[in-house]
């Protein structure tokens, strides 16, 4: 038999091993040289710390006991795994995009950076883990008792072993677990070492299964016999519990501190989770295919009182197969020792965070935070936190001290850590999800399953039993045994619907009352939106990948050639002539800068960060990228305000060029009109001014008549002169007009006195109504008669009725006078009433051709310069037309 | 063949991966959780360990068989896409 010294031998030089592989890979790892320790294989051997010596040693015990259910506290990962794609893509997502350093960090950082969180879940993670710790350092001693003699054993003493193995542990986690505050929290060395232990536990399940299978039995076929043989046979699972405890281990896989710290905190590269998603239920099967072979060989060869627990160990033995013997012992070891490491890492990590560095600072509060002591201060905090760690492990080893109690931790420590899990999946797909939800699930979870199950588990002796068996203050209904007075159910499942339950309910229930604050609501959208939000994550060493990628996006956006001269330059100053230049700080904000030229600061800022991986876009430059794109846009509306500002000069200006077109057009016809206007009279003064000068034979008679021809014609030629003056002076605003006060009868009558109707007896009669006539007016009197005149005078010419009338009808309105000229005529067609007010109109009705006609003309100007109008009035018998006198001219009576 | 595609075939192929890699842990889960409840049944009787032990070790094994198809075709048909890595060995190839 090997002796104990042997054994710690084996097992220093074992350690000695593990130490020297960390050296190497951290080694490498700094040398930028670890290739193998980016491998998707290294990341899925890590993970199998999940699968600790409790499950090393008691799968077989757990397989004796109760057969095949020992399958599902690998069948939860299993499917977890398989579903990678939906869940655990998300979380390693989230955790790189948001640097999460631990399962409270995932939790606090969800729920706005909430402090309280943080510091329950890692008091949560400490009460859950502690027993566990216990576990293992049990599971060490234990198998050392194995191969001790009982008295070699007693002189050593259990809890001395266990206070070494505590002790080394410590020692190892704390030189590599802590040796800086890595910015990724990633541990190179710590790593590998537990790739090369996983691998150990594994080949030594393995080997003792096959000398069971082949060496012991005979093949596959003869176990299957031997299990329908033993007492196994009789396994009749029970639904319920094999539901309950695959879904537990599922929960569990995703929220053990330690799982969380090699899933997403140390992992590499999101690509390797592709991998793992089918080779660590690959090492989960492997490491079950002999489980119950062994049991069954064991239950069978080795003596009733044998611990089924052991078996593993205890059966090669039993072969005399030390080598053998000595492997298991070395693959427990590994799955002990693997486990204690990282959740000391992960446990401490949250610990000096979220408990002591809070506290410290608020303790030294006045000092400069910034300080390079801090530094100094975590990393202390991290050491005292693991060795504060490994002994309370080893304090709830020594004080519990029955191996029963300590055997049932397991599935109880997960259930405990499984509290997480409602805010953790909550806040991942729920935006809805506010921290007081996560509090209170999270903390009434946490109470009924301390109370329920741990208490119980852990409570040894006096008021505590007391307690327990009668409840507080004797409420029967409250003891743990019997919560609710349920009797006689399976304690972890009643715990398990009651704690994940409460949890859920009041998570739900809360979130949907309370409301989150911005930190909350901005951090949930980055959660649950992350795949919008980040882009994956290149490798840790990705320096060459990242420059290749950077000058990609480069000559996107600045041309090759400009892309490609700027890189060599660059390159040229790094003293790298021959390759792409190294991404250092220098180069990226040259290359930031020269980017930001063509797509703004913050969009380059945030694509260089991006494709260097150096940091997630934050939210300062996400509203960076908001006000850049603000401004464009109200560029933009500027340019757009502008062109249908040019685009309406432009119409304007072709509506002027229009009128000036027809203006012009207006002036020729305006010359041609007038020119044919002055030569008719003209015309006929040369004509008769001829005939006078030659005609020798001419009588008096006929001279004197020839003469009043020239004489009348000239008269008319005047007249038009005088009238084309008038309007010319009229159009062009020169006129001048003489207010003086008057009354708008005395202005008609000296309208009616000019026409000469009253002399002539009346060729037209007027009727007027002159009481209404007495409106006091101030205008140019003078000028307003004119404007009467002419009316009058276009009545006595055009009217065509038999007794011709002209009626004048003043109405006085508000503000105003209207005077209506009506006579009693035909009126003037339709077509031509557009006309009548143009020059040189006549109408075609016209009996002679006395005017020139630009009487109208004349005024309707005249009436514009006095303030008025002057309308025709359609639809009245005959020709009506309005003159409105404006307001301005009315003089107060 | 010349049919015409009204979805571009390519996309669409990855989207239903994308699906089946998303209902893989629930066939899982159909497999590992329907026989129990079959066992457990007041009919059920004990016994046939063994072959429930073949049973769920080989739906073990095809569920490693499918995820790690599945891995492999999400792999290559995002070629360093949205949420995917670099095809081939990882970044150490960079």
């Amino acid at each position: 038999m090997l002796s104990l010294d042997g054994l710690v031998a084996v097992c220093l030089v074992y350690v000695v091993a593990l130490f020297g592989i960390a050296f190497l890979a951290e080694k490498r790892a700094t040398e930028g040289n670890a290739r193998w320790l980016n491998s998707p294989f290294v990341y899925t051997l890590s993970l199998s710390i999940y699968t600790t010596a409790w499950t090393f040693y008691g799968a077989v015990g757990s397989a004796a006991r109760s057969g095949l259910e020992f399958m599902t506290i690998y069948l939860g990962p299993t499917l977890v795994f398989v579903g990678w794609f939906w869940l655990l893509r998300k979380m390693v997502r989230i955790g790189r995009a948001q640097r999460i350093t631990s399962i409270a960090d995932m939790i606090s950082s969800r729920y706005g950076k909430s402090g309280a969180l943080a510091a329950l879940v890692t008091v949560l993670a400490v009460i859950g883990t502690t027993p566990y710790l216990a576990l293992q350092l049990q599971s060490v001693t234990l198998s050392f008792s194995v191969f001790a003699d009982p008295g070699e054993f007693a002189a050593l003493g259990t809890d001395t072993t266990a206070v070494w193995v505590a002790g080394g542990l410590a020692l190892f986690t704390i030189i590599f677990g802590t040796r800086s505050l890595d910015v990724n929290e990633r541990h190179p060395g710590l790593v590998s070492a537990i790739a090369l232990e996983a691998i150990v536990k594994l080949a030594a399940l393995l080997a003792v299964g096959i000398f069971v299978v082949w060496g012991v039995a005979e093949g596959p076929s003869d176990i299957l016999a031997r299990i329908e043989d033993s007492p196994i046979s009789e396994w009749r699972s029970n639904g319920a519990r094999w539901v309950g405890l695959t879904v537990l281990s599922a929960a569990a896989i995703l929220c053990l501190p330690r799982m969380f710290q090699v899933l997403v905190v140390e992992n590499a590269h999101e690509g390797h989770l592709a991998t793992a998603a089918w080779a660590f239920p690959l090492y989960l099967l492997l490491m079950s295919l002999f489980v119950l072979p062994i049991a069954v060989v064991g239950l069978q060869v080795l003596p009733d009182g044998a611990n089924p627990d052991l078996y593993v160990l205890t059966l090669p033995l039993a072969f005399d197969q030390e080598v053998l013997a000595l492997l298991v012992f070395l693959g427990g070891f590994s799955s002990a020792t693997s486990m204690v490491i990282v959740a000391a890492l992960a446990l401490s990590t949250m610990l000096s965070n979220h408990i002591i560095v809070p506290i410290w600072l608020r303790v030294t509060q006045g000092e400069d935070p910034m300080s390079g002591d801090m530094r100094r201060v975590a990393l202390m905090a991290r050491r005292l936190s693991i060795i504060g760690v490994l002994f309370l492990g080893l304090i709830y080893y020594r004080s519990s001290g029955g191996s029963v109690a300590l055997a049932s931790i397991g599935l109880i420590a997960f259930l405990g850590v499984a509290q997480v899990l409602p805010a953790l999946l909550g806040g991942i797909f729920w935006r809805g999800a506010t921290r007081a939800g996560a509090l209170a699930g999270i903390a009434a979870g946490f109470a009924i399953w301390a109370w329920v199950l741990l208490l119980p588990n852990a409570a040894t002796s006096g008021l505590m039993q007391g307690l327990l068996e009668q409840g507080p203050f004797g409420i029967g209904w409250l003891r743990p045994a019997t919560p609710l007075g349920i009797q006689g159910a399976d304690p972890l499942l009643t715990a398990m619907v009651l704690s994940l339950g409460v949890n859920t309910f009041l998570f739900m229930f809360v979130s949907l009352i309370s409301f989150p604050s911005p930190m909350e609501w901005l951090q949930g959208a980055q959660f649950v939106n992350v795949f919008d939000h980040s882009a994956p994550t290149l490798g840790w060493q990705g320096g060459a990948a990242a420059a290749d990628d950077l000058l990609i996006m480069a000559q996107r956006i600045l041309g090759t050639g400009r892309a490609g001269r700027l890189f060599q330059q660059a390159a040229a100053a790094q003293g790298r002539a021959a390759s792409l230049p190294e991404p250092n700080p220098d180069f990226l904000k040259m290359l930031e800068r020269e980017l930001a030229g063509s797509v703004g600061a913050a969009t380059a800022h945030a694509m260089v960060y991006q494709i260097t991986g150096g940091a997630t876009v934050s939210v300062h430059d996400l509203l960076a990228v908001a006000d850049e794109t603000a401004q464009m846009m109200e560029h933009s509306s500027q340019l757009e305000r502008q062109s249908s500002e040019l685009t309406r000069t432009a119409a304007r200006l072709r509506e002027a060029n229009q009128k000036l077109t027809e203006l012009a057009e207006q002036k020729d016809t305006f010359l041609s009109q007038i020119s044919h206007e002055l030569r008719t009279p003209m015309t006929s003064i040369r004509a008769f001014s001829e005939l006078l000068m030659q005609g020798e034979g001419l009588d008096e008679e006929t001279r004197l008549k020839f003469s009043r021809i020239i004489n009348t014609e000239s008269l008319r030629l005047t007249r038009l002169l005088d009238d084309l003056l008038d309007l010319s002076v009229l159009e062009h605003g020169r006129v001048t007009l003489n207010e003086s006060p008057t009354t708008l009868q005395e202005v008609l009558d000296k309208a009616e006195a000019a026409t000469g109707v009253l002399e002539s007896g009346g060729r037209i009669r007027i009727i007027r109504d002159r009481a209404s006539e007495r409106v006091d007016l101030m205008t140019d009197g003078d000028r307003l008669a004119q404007v009467f005149i002419n009316l009058i005078s276009n009545a006595q010419k055009y009217c065509d009725a038999t007794t011709p009338e002209l009626r004048i009808r003043v109405q006085r309105q508000p503000g105003r006078v209207d005077l209506e000229f009506a006579d009693n005529g035909s009126g003037i067609p339709e077509r031509q009433q557009s006309l009548i007010f143009e020059k040189f109109t006549r109408l075609e009705t016209a009996r002679d051709a006395q005017g020139a006609g630009l009487g109208l003309a004349i005024s309707r100007e005249i009436m514009q310069r006095l303030g008025g109008r002057l309308s025709y009035v359609p639809g009245q018998g005959g020709a009506a037309f309005r003159v409105r006198l404006p307001g301005r001219a009315l003089r107060a009576a | 063949m010349n049919r015409r595609l009204f979805l571009e075939r390519r996309t669409y192929r990855r989207n239903r991966l994308q699906d089946a890699a998303r209902l893989a842990p629930v066939l899982g889960a159909f497999l590992f959780f329907g026989p129990v409840f079959i066992l457990t049944s007041d009919t059920g009787v004990g016994g046939g360990t063994s072959g429930w032990l073949v049973y769920f070790l080989g739906v073990w094994f095809g569920l490693v068989i499918l995820s790690a198809a599945l891995s492999f075709a999400i792999g290559r048909v995002f070629p360093g896409e949205d949420g995917a890595w670099p095809p081939g060995d990882g970044p150490e190839g960079g």
